[in-house]
């Protein structure tokens, strides 16, 4: 099975997840509470984040706590980037093209 | 002067889409032209060192254009698009594969959507483009880095120069 940061942020579970903890590393207990399903449904979201490698879990005392991995976040907005560079290079060509064509047009 | 132009991009992963706007120095026919002609879109639609060569176009509903992006060591990757709905200088849809050699589609392809509008001489195009697959995103994206990272230089002097227009 694939798993990679845009598997972890398909689903809208997930993605409340990431905020949530995004705030303050929790429980999964206290991540629960936050939501109207299963605890065992919450732990088979945690867990898929967990091998997206996006959040990774801590120890505290006997406590089990998940925090948000920011540099893999960061890993999405690199990956938007590319594509809008793309994009602003194919546009900037296409900015000369019509350059062109409006002095054909004269 | 083209600093002042609209450049909007934003990919909404959840729903799977990419909105793009961008404002153009130009009427809106030629914009229209240069979006919907073959020999103009081969001009500016592959990012360099990519190049774009269409095989064949027939811009009427139902039509196609079948066209590769090659890359600078001569790889070519072909690729369909089909025109689902033309509202003549306004918005046109297609739906865009990737293909082979043989014209034989691989699907899932992804949907899109460009609406011209005209103000004081600027045109401004939006463009929605909505993928069934994620993978096929991020397999876009990896075609045109491989590349551009062969030759960012030549891309680096391109930006340049075109900056100085």
């Amino acid at each position: 099975m694939r798993r990679d940061i845009f598997q972890a942020i398909a689903d809208p579970t997930r993605r409340a997840i990431i905020t949530l903890i995004a705030l303050q590393a929790m429980t999964p207990n206290a991540i629960a509470d936050n939501f109207h399903i299963t605890r065992q449904a919450v732990s088979k979201h945690l867990r898929i984040l967990t091998e997206c490698e996006l959040i990774k879990q801590e120890y505290k005392g006997r406590e089990i706590y998940y925090q948000l991995e920011i540099d893999k976040m960061k890993e999405i907005d690199k990956w938007i980037e590319q594509f809008r560079k793309i994009w602003e290079t194919r546009f900037n060509q296409l900015d000369k093209v019509l350059s062109t064509m409006k002095k054909q047009k004269k | 002067m083209t600093n002042n132009l609209l450049f909007d991009f934003t990919v909404d992963k959840a729903a799977k889409t990419v909105y793009i706007t961008r404002e153009f120095d130009a009427e809106l026919s030629l914009v229209w032209d240069a979006f919907t002609k073959a020999e103009l879109i081969d001009q500016w639609i592959a990012p360099k060192p990519m190049t774009s060569k269409t095989k064949y176009q027939d811009f009427k509903v139902g039509g196609k254009r079948f066209y590769a992006m090659v890359s600078p060591e001569g790889q070519e990757r072909w690729a369909i698009q089909e025109y689902t709905s033309i509202t003549p200088k306004t918005n046109f849809k297609m739906y865009n594969a990737f293909a082979d050699a043989a014209e034989n589609p691989e699907l899932p392809g992804s949907e899109w959507d460009h609406t011209f509008s005209e103000q004081n001489g600027i045109t401004k195009v939006s463009i929605t483009i909505y993928n069934e697959s994620l993978e096929r995103l991020e397999r876009i994206l990896d075609g045109f880095t491989q590349g551009m990272k062969m030759s960012l230089n030549n891309l680096e002097n391109l930006l340049a120069t075109l900056s100085k227009k």
